[in-house]
């Protein structure tokens, strides 16, 4: 077995939300392996987006410890966790995220501009068959389009794990694969771990791993004895 | 190449350019007030300091009855006096062509052989006297553009009860009338007050003053003590009936200039943290309604490894880029308006040249001052930006929790209906948003109180002062004190109506360790034509016995009615005598003390004497008055109130119409301003409720009412807050211009206050319909499409 990319021990976090206080995780052990393609199922309050958020340094347990190939992430310095996530970590989100007053090209670049070792954003936008469309502001493209722009900047950095957020969550099922395609041979081609979270369980048979989050606890974590290609998936 | 993240800033701020142009401008007038006001005091202070220094003004001045010129060496040699000049000056009655009413000259000497040691002139034209012409003078220039006079003119003056012709062969400045006003008067006349320098021997002959002089002006060392050497020089000419020698800050022409600085000081500071003030507070409601739109792309920022401090610079980007326009603009701007000062102050002051010079360091102090407002508005919001933990900012804004109002609380909610409901629960859940808005707009109407304010204090002022106070029509000096049967004279004149003698004497008068020179005006027990008024303007009778002193003079020697003064007759016998405060007057202009003038005679001990007096006269045989005015011996200068007025009226109604139509430009500009900016920013945060009312059927009409009512209460609840805001203003205003040389009562018409909500109230109006354009293009889809 490859080496752990993340170690996650006991993890819990609880947050206020308006005047109602919800413990979103309550005690996660997890690890996520090089080059692994892992999913993240659950319905929604699961506990799943906190999950992941925590992993990428988006934001801290109350309690529990996460180790970053090996070394303890210190969760309580925010400087230590921008630069943790300005040179280990590309997001995607459901939402996509994009800067609306920015082109394709420009948005991909925002995140070039503080990488040290970036894919020059016309090749991301290539990466992610976006080649055609880098002066579009996001609001001439669409979902898909939008959503793939938002791979090509996590990408851009040549980040060592890609995590994404309900990536599909905003798309119609055709789209939705052309995006999990890219995810697929980004994980594929430049070995990036990746980590992808949905409530959609079909989207599991492309992982190596899927591992099932209910009401803040890990239920279960299973290996795929084969990854099925996304193309393959529909639902 | 420009990084992303630039480019986000410039595009972002593109498209709010209605906001942002009119921050900018907000901040431009800040900047423009403060470069026009500094840099013209720069220049202003900067040209005295070099005229000064170049014609060498001097340190002391004193005027005393007369003299032997021996006294030079003994001046001279007093422990610290560095040049002595010795002068005879003196008033003399001018006929001058063109103008039925006599006007004053004054003659002051200058040595034939050499220009003077002090006080020298600046020839405009012409040349410099020449020894052995006992007829020519050189005219000041301020007379002598109000005459038309050039070389080679001549003028007719009375010198000691002879008609002389005086041949003009110069026009010359002296830095001792940069402003040219005659002692005690409270207008500058320069058709009827002129200053000649004279030829010392001619001079000191046709006023039997040969080998001797009545005025002496004494530059000091370095280092010497000011004080000490009045001391002294009072203590050698007291018995040459010295009237007190005072410094520069008692010279009329120079404490003019002096409060003119000052005031120009007061203006550079009020009115750019006026506009200031506003533009930090725009920013504060722009910046904040900012971040909050943009806490998803804040979000993904600091996912990608965005720092805190990037996000933060990257915002305080917006704050330098809006700081750095309006400050431009503003600099721009104010150099326009300060190359028009410095044309309209050359009207005023007379130096060889004034010119405007832009000083680099008040565009660096503007700008930074600019910037620390800007970054102060913005800096809450910026930190809040900063601070946003990324996964929070991920997540939708929590419900934004209402409550009901306080109208409702007090159980009056049948009265609203759901829409004002909304009106006043959204005002109340975002109190320091609607108190901003309230005091941004509030802002604009102090404003034009305060630029409108000085217009009513000076009506009032004038009215009071040449309606109610003085009601003469002319007042006459006369060259000596003389018995009081001159009344019945001049009583018989042609056209003379009634007339009342005064007497007035020089003093210094003492309480505890303070002292001023005062002169003491003598008036009859039953005066009709000069008033003394009290601080509530009821009139006051002049008692038999003590002094009415103004209340900046009670003030200055902090002494109260019922207390004694030392009072020190600067003239003849110079008795010394403990005098009763029997009332305080309220006057605008200069100190003064008033007594009856039989108790004064006493205190002279004189029988029945005058030294001038004041009348009232028939128009219609005013000129043939004039004529024999002109040629009387005994009267030394007549003063023509109305004449004064007039000129006094012209040359202010064209400036303060100036100042009022800046003044409704600054004041729009921060009404729409704040009022434009509240109401954007209410329609992006509302914008999804408003929709969602059309798409259940609401009308335009009724959406709009929801947004622009909220605009109206808050325009309405800050013009009174204004009105409030403006007196506030217009206090400390008057407040830094309250000196020994003038007040300006504070006084504000009810049409000032109206005038100032109307203004505001339209500029509201005007930003209401621009906002309800945008409204009317609500894109319904779209708008219930995005995801707050």
């Amino acid at each position: 077995m490859s080496a752990a990319v993340f170690e996650a021990r006991n993890l819990t976090k609880t947050y206020q939300m308006g005047e109602v206080q919800v413990q979103a995780l309550r005690g996660v052990d997890l690890d996520l392996f090089e080059g692994e393609l892992t999913v993240l199922l659950g319905p929604s309050g699961s506990g799943k987006s906190t999950l992941l958020n925590i992993l990428g340094g988006l934001d801290v347990p109350t309690s529990g410890t996460v180790r970053y190939c090996g070394e303890l992430l210190d969760t309580d310095d925010d400087a230590t966790l921008t630069r943790f996530r300005r040179e280990h970590v590309g997001f995607v989100f459901q939402f996509y995220n994009l800067i609306p007053s920015l082109t394709a090209r420009e948005n991909v670049a925002l995140i070039t501009d503080i990488a040290s070792d970036p894919l020059p954003p016309d090749e991301a936008l290539r990466l992610v068959g976006l080649g055609q469309r880098l002066d579009h502001f996001p609001a001439q493209l669409s979902g898909g389009e939008q959503q793939r722009v938002a791979i090509a900047r996590a990408i851009a950095k040549q980040p060592h794990v890609l995590l994404c957020d309900e990536p599909t969550g905003a798309l119609d099922a055709s789209t939705g694969i052309v995006v999990l395609e890219v995810i697929e041979r980004i994980n594929r081609e430049l070995g990036t771990t990746t980590a992808v979270i949905t409530h959609n369980a079909i989207i599991g048979q492309m992982a190596d791993r899927v591992v099932t989050l209910s009401e803040g606890h890990i239920q279960k974590a299973e290996a795929n004895p084969q990854r099925r290609p996304a193309g393959e998936l529909s639902w | 190449m420009m990084l992303a993240i630039h480019r986000k800033l410039f595009r972002d701020l593109a498209h709010m350019k209605g906001q942002v142009i009119a921050i900018c401008l907000v901040i431009a007038c800040g900047i423009a007030t403060f470069v026009m006001s500094l840099s013209t005091l720069a220049s202003l202070r900067e040209t005295r300091e070099v005229y000064y220094e170049r014609y060498r003004f001097p340190h002391l001045f004193v005027s005393l009855k007369r003299a032997p010129e021996t006294l030079r060496r003994r001046l001279e040699e007093l422990p610290g006096v560095r040049t002595v000049e010795l002068r005879i000056v003196s008033e003399v009655t001018l006929d001058m062509p063109g103008m039925d009413e006599p006007a004053v000259g004054r003659l002051i000497s200058i040595p034939e052989t050499h220009r003077p040691r002090l006080c020298n002139l600046h020839l405009r034209a012409g040349r410099y006297v020449e020894a052995g012409r006992n007829d020519e003078v050189i005219v000041s220039e301020a007379f002598a553009d109000a005459h038309d006079l050039k070389p080679g003119d001549s003028v007719t003056a009375i010198l000691n009860g002879r008609l002389q012709t005086l041949r003009i062969v110069g026009v010359a400045l002296s830095p001792e009338y940069v402003f040219q006003i005659r002692g005690g008067e409270m207008l500058p006349d320069d058709r009827r007050f002129g200053v000649f320098w004279m030829g010392e021997t001619a001079l000191a002959a046709a006023f039997d003053m040969t080998g001797a002089f009545n005025n002496a002006m004494l530059a000091l060392m370095r280092g010497a003590t000011e004080e000490q050497v009045i001391e002294r020089v009072d203590d050698l000419l007291e018995p040459y009936g010295s009237l007190g020698a005072y410094g520069r800050d008692e010279h009329v022409s120079d404490r003019y200039l002096s409060d003119e600085i000052r005031s120009l000081r007061g203006m550079g500071m009020i009115a750019p943290a006026i506009f200031l003030g506003v533009a930090a507070l725009l920013l504060n409601i722009v910046l904040s309604r900012l971040i909050g739109t943009q806490r998803e792309q804040i979000a993904a920022l600091k996912a990608f490894g965005y720092s805190n401090r990037d996000i933060g610079r990257h915002y305080l980007g917006f704050v330098l880029i809006i700081v750095l326009s309006g400050s431009v603009l503003g600099t721009f701007g104010g150099v326009l308006m300060a190359r028009g000062l410095t044309r309209t102050y050359t009207e005023f002051y007379r130096f060889p040249i004034l010119q405007y010079q832009l000083d680099a360091s008040v565009v660096v102090l503007g700008f930074g001052i600019a910037l620390a407002a800007g970054v102060i508005g913005a800096l809450i919001s910026v930190r809040r930006a900063a601070k946003l933990p990324p996964a929070e900012a991920m997540r939708p804004e929590p419900p934004k929790s209402f409550r009901a109002t306080l109208l409702e609380r007090l159980g009056l909610q049948q009265l609203l209906s759901p829409a004002t409901r909304m009106i006043f629960r959204n005002l109340e859940r975002q109190p320091i948003k609607t108190a901003l808005s309230i005091l941004g707009i509030a802002m604009s109407v102090g404003v034009l109180v305060l630029g409108n304010f000085m217009e009513d204090s000076l009506d009032y002022l004038m009215d009071q002062q040449f309606q109610v106070a003085q009601r003469q029509d002319m007042s006459i000096s006369l060259v000596e004190p003389t018995t009081g049967s001159v009344v019945h004279d001049i009583s018989h004149l042609p056209g003379v109506v009634h007339a009342e003698p005064i007497r007035g004497v020089s003093t210094r008068m003492n309480f505890g360790h303070r002292s001023r020179r005062v002169g003491i005006l003598g008036l009859p027990s039953d005066m009709r034509l000069f008033q003394l008024l009290d601080a509530k303007r009821q009139r006051l009778d002049v008692p038999p016995e003590g002094l009415l002193v103004s209340d900046k003079l009670a003030r200055i020697l902090e002494v109260q009615p019922g207390q004694s003064v030392t009072v020190e007759v600067l003239q003849e016998e110079r008795p010394v005598r403990e005098i009763s405060i029997a009332g305080v007057i309220d006057d605008f202009s200069g100190l003064s003390a008033y007594m009856n003038i039989d108790a004064l005679n006493r205190l002279m001990q004189d029988g029945d004497t005058v030294s001038g007096l004041y009348l009232t006269a028939d128009s219609r045989h005013h000129n043939e008055l004039y004529t024999e005015l002109k040629s009387s011996p005994r009267v030394a200068s007549v003063t023509i109130r109305t004449g004064m007025l007039q000129t006094f009226r012209d040359t202010m109604a064209e400036n303060l119409l100036q100042m009022k139509a800046w003044n409704v430009f600054f004041a729009s500009v921060i009404a729409i301003g704040v009022v434009y900016n509240s109401a954007r920013v209410s329609l992006s945060e509302r914008s999804r409720d408003l929709a969602t009312l059309r798409v259940v059927g609401f009308t335009r009409q009724e959406i709009s009412l929801i947004l622009l009512g909220e605009l109206a209460v808050l325009t309405l609840v800050a013009i009174p807050v204004g009105l409030l805001i403006g007196r506030g203003l217009g206090e400390l205003v008057a407040l830094g211009l309250d000196t020994e040389l003038y007040r300006i009562p504070l006084v504000i018409n009810p049409d000032t206050y109206g005038f100032a909500a109307l203004v505001t109230l339209s500029a509201s109006v005007v930003a209401g319909l621009i906002v309800r354009r945008r409204l009317d293009h609500l894109d319904l889809v779209a708008v219930l499409k995005t995801r707050e």
